[in-house]
């Protein structure tokens, strides 16, 4: 079972990677989809996972995480067990800026299967973002990621003078007030 | 998403505080000699047995209000599909005015049902209206008497007589709904929690006269997932001197082309021994437990079909004490915990208004 770290690869040139870890694969492939429609200076690759560890066979050429989204449906409680789970096969140091919470269906209170501050916390536990979104709404997509491609920049690295550590903690300084 | 976070983790605390003091209500009542078994039986499920029989040893608890509440006056709220709707606090609403509200209610459901013609307030007209006030159903000393709308047909073909038929009925309460009442300036009644049954026509009607006369307004009452399993989880564990139905559970599945329901029933005996070695101190239920409880019941259905149910919503739980539908459809089943539920209900309603 093998631990994703962020650091054991060498980067590519000019590229980003992100990987998105959900149970639900239609939205997680709708996502993956908008984020291609962005416009972008750099290169995306985009990896797409149920649940962690990745298997350990074709590691070898599998690039460099920049980027982990942990997406979780509040309709689902399953989702919400299963990033947990899979939170076990990430490196402590990724949690320095490089996941985050992608939580979808919010506002949808009555079909709650999740207490949003269960998720709250599990932000808070890990110190890491959490984003609220729709991804079923095209626009709440489209704008959602947006948002996932700017950080993603970020955390490859191609922003000068701007870490992944110090994003997330200003990200942490507005979400405390 | 920041700013309310302060006051949001009061909330939760408030609500917390009612949650317990509504498992405390039930475990109060709940009578004694019970045997309590530690491990779930492998027996199969029997047929659900039915609910005729009466219960002449156990007493309506002395909850809903000071005098001892009448079970006959309660009857009719039993196993009666309700759907729920939460109602802002009525402005100038006055109980001494009743007889006059009936009157006018009436006239106006005749001249909505004329399109809008003219219609003689007062004379005889074919739906009757009768309001009156539930004193049997309150809480606390803050809560208001419930109020019952009913709607009945005048047969016309038949001698005089003859009873009227009742056509639609509906009831506003609150139970413990002390939250709402406390912040509320004069002048205003809180009954947030209304409990309609009969044709949705009539719901329109009544629910657009009380809007137009006493400024407040309805919405439907949806039930989330969330809350509907903290219902089973305190209704299963709730002791009952007779056999019970079983507790039953049922999920949809979402994103399917055609639509799936999975129905998990199981023996009440084996949810409550569940639910009792999950429950830490008696009268008082947790999230977490509540968590647990229901992980348990997953987990021990995906070891058998290998599917995941806490991937699918939970649409609709019945149990022996009552059974809801995430519509906002509610049957209670048993009387001896009606204050428990009706309590609950008030404060989703409640939480709803806010």
């Amino acid at each position: 079972m093998a631990v994703l770290r962020p650091f054991d690869k060498l980067p590519r040139l000019n590229s980003g990677v992100l990987l998105l870890v959900g149970s639900d694969e239609a939205l997680q492939r709708q996502l993956a989809e908008a984020i291609l429609h962005e416009k972008r200076d750099f290169n995306i690759s985009i990896h797409l996972a149920t649940s962690l560890p990745l298997p350990s066979e074709r590691d070898h050429l599998r690039p460099r995480m920049d980027l982990v989204v942990f997406m979780i449906d509040i309709k689902s409680k399953y989702s919400l067990k299963n990033v947990e789970t899979s939170l076990a096969y990430v490196d402590a140091s990724f949690f320095l800026g490089k996941v985050c919470f992608l939580v979808t269906g919010v506002g949808r209170v009555n079909a709650c299967s999740i207490e949003t501050n269960a998720v709250r916390k599990l932000g808070e536990t890990y110190c890491s973002p959490v984003l609220f979104c729709e991804l079923e709404l095209e626009g709440v997509r489209a704008a959602t990621a947006q948002r996932l491609v700017r950080m993603l920049r970020i955390c490859a690295g191609l922003v000068p003078g701007v870490s992944a550590l110090s994003f997330v903690s200003l990200m942490r300084k507005s979400d405390d007030d | 998403m920041a700013e309310g976070r302060a006051p949001r983790a009061g909330a939760d605390g408030k609500k917390f505080e009612r949650r317990r003091r509504a498992a405390a209500a039930m475990a109060e009542e709940a009578p004694e000699g019970g045997a309590v078994r530690t491990l779930p039986s492998l027996r199969r499920l029997s047929r659900a047995l039915p609910f005729g029989r009466s219960h002449g040893r156990l007493i309506v608890p002395a909850l809903c209000s000071q005098e001892k509440a009448d079970p006959q006056k309660t009857a009719f709220v039993l196993r009666k599909a309700w759907t729920l709707y939460s109602v802002t606090p009525l402005y100038g609403f006055r109980r001494a005015r009743l007889r006059d509200y009936a009157r006018l209610l009436g006239a106006f459901i005749a001249a909505e049902k004329q399109k809008g013609l003219a219609v003689e307030v007062g004379v005889e007209l074919d739906i009757k209206v009768a309001l009156s006030s539930l004193a049997d159903i309150r809480g606390s000393e803050l809560d208001q008497a419930a109020l019952l709308v009913q709607l009945s047909s005048r047969s016309r073909s038949s001698s005089r007589n003859s009873e009227d038929k009742p056509v639609w009925l509906g009831w506003f309460c609150s139970v413990f709904g002390d939250e709402l009442s406390e912040s509320v300036p004069e002048h205003f009644t809180c009954l947030p929690l209304f409990l309609s049954h009969g044709a949705e026509s009539y719901t329109a009607l009544v629910g657009s006269w009380f809007q137009k006369t006493f400024d407040c307004c309805f919405r439907r009452l949806a039930i989330s997932p969330l809350n509907l399993s903290w219902m089973v989880a305190m209704w299963a564990g709730c002791k009952l001197d007779r056999a019970a139905s079983a507790v039953e559970l049922v999920f949809s599945v979402p994103r399917l082309a055609q639509p799936l329901d999975i129905s998990y029933a199981i023996h009440p005996e084996d949810a409550k021994a569940l639910w009792d070695t999950v429950q830490k101190t008696p009268g008082e239920i947790t999230h977490e437990e509540v968590d647990v409880f229901m992980d348990c019941l997953y987990a021990h259905f995906h070891r058998h079909f290998k599917i995941h149910l806490s991937a699918a919503k939970l649409v609709k739980i019945s149990t022996a004490i009552a059974s809801a539908h995430c519509d906002g459809i509610v049957k209670i089943l048993h009387s001896q915990y009606l204050p428990g539920v009706l309590m609950l209900l008030t404060e989703l309603a409640i939480s709803q208004i806010q």
